[in-house]
């Protein structure tokens, strides 16, 4: 794929004359926070720059699917630790929503996995930040502010991932209590007992997982209305109890992360579950469903300091109007 | 200068130097390479060293707050009771403070595994360029809105001053062995490196010395680095114990089929830390060659080190300098240190020339101006040799929606011209 031809430049131009603009990628994701205004929809290149699997780094067009990118980093053997909730998620639409998936545990987070961006700027250049190798501290992190910033600041059109090399075992246990283990891939626990990713070699696997029972993955709690909780991790076990008390509620926490993941046929569950996480220095971020629910909130910290960098990027407000409450 | 002891008082002198007109600049240690602390434009320099405290440490949530003058060393061993490090490791660690990290987003060898600097700071108190706080980043996993934390870690000081850090804490890993492998042509220990990393094995440190590097290393400490060879590279693997031997023989075999002459495994902790004692005294022995040294620090792709290190051999040789490599060959992180004695006549001007010419080769190769230095002064006006007007221009509009005045550590990181529209002026020289 070349990014410099026709693709890039087509959308630079619509960008640049739209009035508003929304990238749009897999729309597994299109709810999460708060939905754009109406904008007119852009969609960003599909597929693999460039891929160096013995430099474990790939690039990729933004509008790249997870599933199509695992599929190509397994052909030889790697993979890149995003893991969205819906393998459709684009890779674009994963890092704009910066929703890192349950084996941050061991693996960090999204934004640690992404080295350069290019993105179209809201006047139509294209620009690139961060750079291609495995450590870079040239200029500012560019890319770490395009990290969970809902295309607010430009539209990604590609993206240079760092991979890893597969595990050569990996498998989900399950306790009733959390267990002491050195680098857990993920931890997860609903109240009742708690589910373990071990990932490594085999023969580690087997003395980490004695005492522990097989089980098989585990399915994040699903539901009409949906919500992630962020809070200190220390502050799961209290959090617990509040989540409990709210009937129709399900959810599931990752243990020494701090993420937990709400979901209920009913509305009103995210609210209280919500009410909870601002309890506990934390916060929920809608989504699903949730209609009439503010996806965010509460007003962004920062919010002066965040509105000058979007004024910076989209003096006219014209990125993914309405998706950051700024 | 002043010497602030809480960030009250470094506020109040952000406060009052702004009321003066004046810019200012954080310093920690000063140990940094790139000239990121040194004072411009009559800046008024806010050292953090006396506010060097371990605030609080949380093992259960493997969090510590720390104050930014706290030395990096000094952090792991107040937390190494607990079973737990700080994983970033500057070869600079015993003299250099969490501040000047944060700054820099440093790195080190153990940065292969674990990720340099941002991977590890969650949460910052910071004076901005107005005198006014903030709270960046915090300890739940996600904040809401923009990643302010990630955009001032390696903003190097030109968006305000830390005060407060939040860092995360590793735990020891149970097993960890570490290896001297020696070889005959640094092509060899090069090629071993990229087959290392290619044949799916993911070391927690991959080290490269030179031959002229390891004899002064030798000479200076004595880490029983073996003289004969022409390259020797330090690996070292930890995690379980199956793992570990399992990446133990990975390494030796892939350093063997590249012709290593040896390979040792360090038997006990002793050797271990000898071995680690020699890498991290390189820049010390180095004066037993040369009274000067200049070094650099660039990145390549690790598929382009064979050939781009050859390149760095033969650039100093075309201007009749010596160079010695000691480098973070896991990640492609090339220092290449440039000795010279600044007596010779006209010497500068052939270490900025090899320099510019090593960094272009590196950048032509898919690579990047610094690795784990920062740009600071002395990279700042190379940044077009990576980055485009446009790319720049991106650059400076974060810069200045955190700083409008441009009042913190003027004149660092991005050249003049960076902005669209502004006056485009030919720099004074390449280097500063």
């Amino acid at each position: 794929m070349d990014l410099t031809a026709g693709h890039v430049e087509t959308l630079a131009d619509t960008v640049a004359r739209a009035g508003a603009v929304v990238a749009a990628g897999g729309r597994t994701q299109w709810e999460v926070g708060n939905p754009p205004h109406e904008a007119i929809e852009v969609h960003a290149p599909v597929g693999v720059v460039s891929y160096e699997p013995d430099d474990l780094t790939i690039t990729v067009g933004a509008g790249t699917s997870f599933a199509e990118l695992d599929s190509i980093l397994a052909e030889h053997g790697q993979e890149c630790a995003l893991h969205p909730r819906d393998p459709a998620a684009t890779v674009g639409g994963i890092v704009s929503c910066g929703l890192s998936g349950i084996r941050r545990l061991r693996h960090g987070p999204v934004r640690d996995h992404v080295l350069e961006v290019r993105f179209v700027t809201a006047d139509g250049r294209t620009v690139k930040g961060g750079g291609p190798t495995v450590k870079n501290v040239t200029g500012y992190d560019i890319p770490r502010l395009f990290v969970g910033s809902f295309g607010t600041l430009g539209v990604l059109v590609q993206l240079t991932l760092r991979c890893r090399p597969r595990a050569a075992c990996s498998q989900w246990f399950e306790a009733d209590q959390p267990p002491d283990l050195f680098r857990a891939a993920a931890m997860l626990w609903d109240g009742r007992r708690v589910q373990i990713l071990l990932e490594g070699n085999d023969a580690d696997v087997n003395v980490q997982s004695a005492g522990l029972r097989a089980c098989e993955p585990p399915r994040l709690p699903d539901g009409e209305h949906r919500g992630r909780i962020s809070v200190p991790p220390g502050e799961l076990a209290a959090l617990a109890p509040a989540l409990d008390a709210l009937p129709g509620a399900r959810w599931c926490a990752e243990l020494g992360v701090g993420t937990v993941h709400v979901a209920a046929d009913d509305a009103a569950v995210l609210v209280g579950a919500r009410r909870a996480a601002h309890e506990h220095d934390g916060w929920l971020l809608r989504e699903h469903g949730g209609d009439g629910i503010d996806g965010f909130g509460r007003p962004l910290p920062n919010a002066e300091l965040m509105r000058r960098v979007k004024d910076a990027f989209d003096p006219t407000g014209k990125l993914a109007p309405g998706r950051l409450p700024l | 200068m002043c010497w602030p002891r809480s960030a009250d008082e470094v506020a109040a002198a952000v406060r009052i130097a702004r009321r003066h007109g004046r810019p200012f600049v954080a310093r920690g240690s000063g140990t940094g390479l790139a000239g990121g602390a040194t004072p411009l434009e009559d800046a008024l320099v806010i050292v953090t060293t006396r506010m060097n405290r371990l605030l609080g440490v949380d093992p259960h949530a493997r969090v510590a707050w720390v104050e930014p003058g706290l030395l990096n060393l000094d952090l792991s061993r107040a937390v190494s009771h607990l079973g737990l490090h700080y994983a970033p490791d500057p070869s600079s660690q015993q003299a250099c403070t969490i501040g000047g990290n944060v700054a820099t987003n440093a790195g080190g060898p153990h940065c292969l595994a674990s990720g340099v600097t941002s991977a590890h700071v969650l949460a910052l108190d910071v004076v901005l360029a107005d005198g006014e706080t903030a709270r960046l980043g915090g300890l739940a996993p996600d904040s809401p809105g923009y990643d302010l934390r990630g955009c001032f870690v390696g903003s190097e000081g030109t968006m305000g001053i830390a005060t407060r850090v939040a860092v995360r804490l590793m735990p020891d890993p149970p097993a960890v062995a570490t290896m001297l492998c020696a070889f005959d042509s640094i092509d060899a220990a090069a090629a071993t490196v990229t087959g290392t990393i290619a044949g799916g094995v993911l070391p927690a440190a991959l080290e490269m010395m030179d031959a002229r590097i390891t004899a002064a290393v030798e000479d200076f400490v004595g880490a029983g680095y073996p003289r004969d060879a022409q390259a020797v590279l330090l690996v070292e693997v930890d995690g379980l114990d199956g793992g570990v031997a399992a990446q133990v023989d990975a390494v030796r075999e892939i350093a063997k089929g590249h012709g290593a002459s040896s390979v040792r495994i360090a038997a006990d902790d002793a050797e271990r830390a000898l071995l680690w004692k020699g890498r991290k005294s390189a820049f010390g022995a180095i004066a037993r060659i040369a009274p000067d040294y200049y070094l650099h620090d660039a990145v390549v792709p690790r598929t382009r080190l064979v050939e781009v290190l050859r390149r760095v051999y033969e650039i100093a040789d075309a201007h009749e300098l010596i160079t010695m490599n000691v480098f973070h060959a896991g990640d492609g992180n090339l220092h290449p240190l440039i000795v010279f004695d600044r007596r010779d006549p006209g010497v500068w001007e052939r270490v900025y020339d090899a320099g510019t010419e090593i960094l272009t080769t590196c950048i032509a190769a898919g690579g990047v101006l610094t690795g784990e230095h920062g740009v600071g002064v002395e990279k700042r006006d190379l940044m077009p040799l990576q980055f485009s007007a446009d790319d720049l221009d991106a650059q400076a509009r974060l810069r200045d929606a955190f700083d409008p005045d441009g009042a913190a550590n003027p004149l660092k990181v991005l050249p003049r011209g960076s902005r669209c529209g502004e006056l485009q002026r030919v720099p004074e020289g390449a280097w500063i």
